[in-house]
């Protein structure tokens, strides 16, 4: 049954080294376009790969559904919170007067804003679904300003490729890449069905992405921080929750 | 099938013929080398999502229908089971512990290897004519004695005889046709509408299935038809003879159960 001739062992031998070295130039043109997420090791990093590349060259401008203000979930319900930090309370009894967001890194002017500069760039809204990881989802109104506008203002360096952003929550940090940072529906939101954004959806400001899963989108944020490789940041993973075992990714 | 006509080899003479000259025709094999590798990575992938699926399901084991639905809203039904988190209510005093992470990452993993694998499947089916010569019923298959027959005589726990080892009655036909073809679609289809990503690029893929919710559902229903299948496939499996009916599928080569020979 087995029979190999001659040219049959020179036929696949040379399919082989095809394959192989097809490999190796797809993972560094991959690498080179940015598709290789930075969790894309150990067992499961090949499914967040295929899962990152493959939206990433489907998905780069496409937009979140949008849904009719008929369509707006009466009830939103706002997942559980950890405690909040002494810190927090201070800034809530002061109406969160003194929240600043600060921006560094990879810029040419860092700088930290409050939620009154924000509310004074013009104001954009999407109705959108907020999706949880575990499956149930509402549609809200959210209200803020596109992230793309504020790092316009501090202006970016041409080697940016991710932003960091930090949760007032203790231990809570995430990034995403310059699609989803330049991405005209990621939001600094800080309102939401026509009013502030209450402190149980994360108010006063909290990081808007439409095409990303709950958890992706962090409450209290207080940093970005603009880089060109996440390697410095914790285990390198890029996000807290990756190095909970959760993807970094979450546009599945 | 060439070897539909041909008498059943006795097990010795099979293996015999393993060892005897290439000038001795071999018969050809009952599940061809693709079927048998995409069928066993397709099971491995399969008790993976099914496995994580449950996990998922466990976190939020309420259904809706429509867009949107949360522990605020109404819900089509709710799996009287545990879950791993405490805000939904069960009526168990208890939380089980959270499995999402390693679930979620392994389902789509899973998902991916079992949708490269149909894929594969699907265009050597069509280049060796596997869908057409296996899997398509004859016109005679379709009579209802003739399925009906197929349909109550493992119902009366009666084995096939001797001849359906080397081919499928139209029943079983149906049935591997509707798996592949209606099952796996629709199972990858509504899951896919859940990604947001995926959806943002395909609006449709979610609205025409009712809504971010509504997929979920199906797809929770489809799995579960997928899950039946795996039963019966099982079931008529351990009827027809456990291990020549898998070693079939591992080998290709099969033998008629030891009873009829």
């Amino acid at each position: 049954m087995i029979n190999l001739s001659r040219r049959k062992l020179i036929v696949s031998g040379l399919a082989a080294t095809a394959g192989a070295s097809g490999l190796v130039v797809g993972a560094r043109l991959a690498q080179k376009y940015g598709l290789i997420p930075p969790d894309h090791g150990g067992l499961y990093g090949l499914g967040e790969t295929l899962t990152y590349a493959s939206q990433r060259l489907l998905t780069r401008h496409s937009m979140a559904r949008e849904f009719s203000r008929s369509q707006i979930s009466p009830r939103p319900f706002p997942n559980e919170l950890g405690p909040l930090t002494d810190d927090f309370k201070r800034l809530q009894v002061g109406g969160f007067a003194d929240w600043r967001l600060s921006i560094d890194g990879m810029v040419h002017q860092p700088a930290s804003f409050s939620i009154a500069d924000f509310k004074s760039y013009p104001s954009r809204s999407h109705i959108t679904e907020l999706t949880c990881e575990e499956g149930w989802s509402y549609i809200a109104e959210w209200i803020g300003v596109p992230l793309s506008h504020v790092l316009n203002l501090v202006g970016i360096l041409p080697q940016a490729r991710y932003i960091v952003y930090v949760s007032m929550e203790p231990g809570t940090w995430d990034s995403i890449d310059m699609a989803d940072a330049l991405h005209p529906q990621t939001f600094l939101c800080y309102g939401m069905n026509g009013g502030d954004l209450p402190v149980p959806h994360g108010g006063p400001l909290r990081m808007r992405l439409p095409r990303q899963i709950g958890y992706k989108n962090l409450k209290f944020i207080t940093r970005l921080t603009v880089t060109d490789s996440l390697k410095g940041f914790g285990k390198g993973l890029g996000s807290a929750a990756a190095e909970a075992g959760y993807a970094w990714y979450t546009g599945i | 099938m060439a070897t539909l006509g041909s008498s059943p080899l006795p097990a010795e003479t099979s293996v015999l013929s393993r060892v005897s000259p290439a000038s001795i025709p071999q018969p050809a094999p009952r599940h061809s080398a693709f079927v048998r590798f995409t069928h066993w990575i397709t099971t491995l992938c399969f008790f993976a999502l099914l496995v994580t699926g449950i996990e998922i399901v466990i976190s939020h084991p309420r259904f809706y229908w429509g867009e949107t639905g949360n522990v605020l809203t109404k819900p089509l039904f709710q799996l009287p089971i545990p879950s791993s988190r405490k805000m939904v209510p069960t009526g168990y005093g208890y939380v089980l512990p959270d499995q999402n992470g390693w679930s979620r990452a392994l389902h789509f993993e899973a998902a991916w290897i079992a949708v490269l694998t149909g894929l594969l499947y699907v265009i050597f089916g069509m280049l060796t004519r596997h869908f057409r010569k296996d899997l398509v019923p004859s016109k005679s298959d379709l009579s209802w004695r003739a399925l009906l027959t197929s349909f109550g005589k493992p119902l009366r726990l009666q084995p096939p005889r001797a001849a359906e080892a080397f081919t499928y009655n139209g029943l079983q036909r149906l049935t591997y046709l509707f798996v592949i073809f209606v099952l796996f679609p629709l199972a990858i289809w509504s899951g896919l509408a859940m990604s947001l990503g995926f959806v943002s690029a395909f609006p449709w893929s979610v609205t025409l299935l009712g809504g971010r919710q509504s997929a979920r559902t199906i797809h929770f229903f489809v799995s579960l038809a997928l899950v039946l299948f795996l039963l019966v496939h099982v079931g008529m499996v351990c009827l027809a003879g456990f291990w020549s009916r898998t070693g079939a599928m591992i080998t290709g080569r099969t033998t008629a159960p030891k009873e009829h020979v």
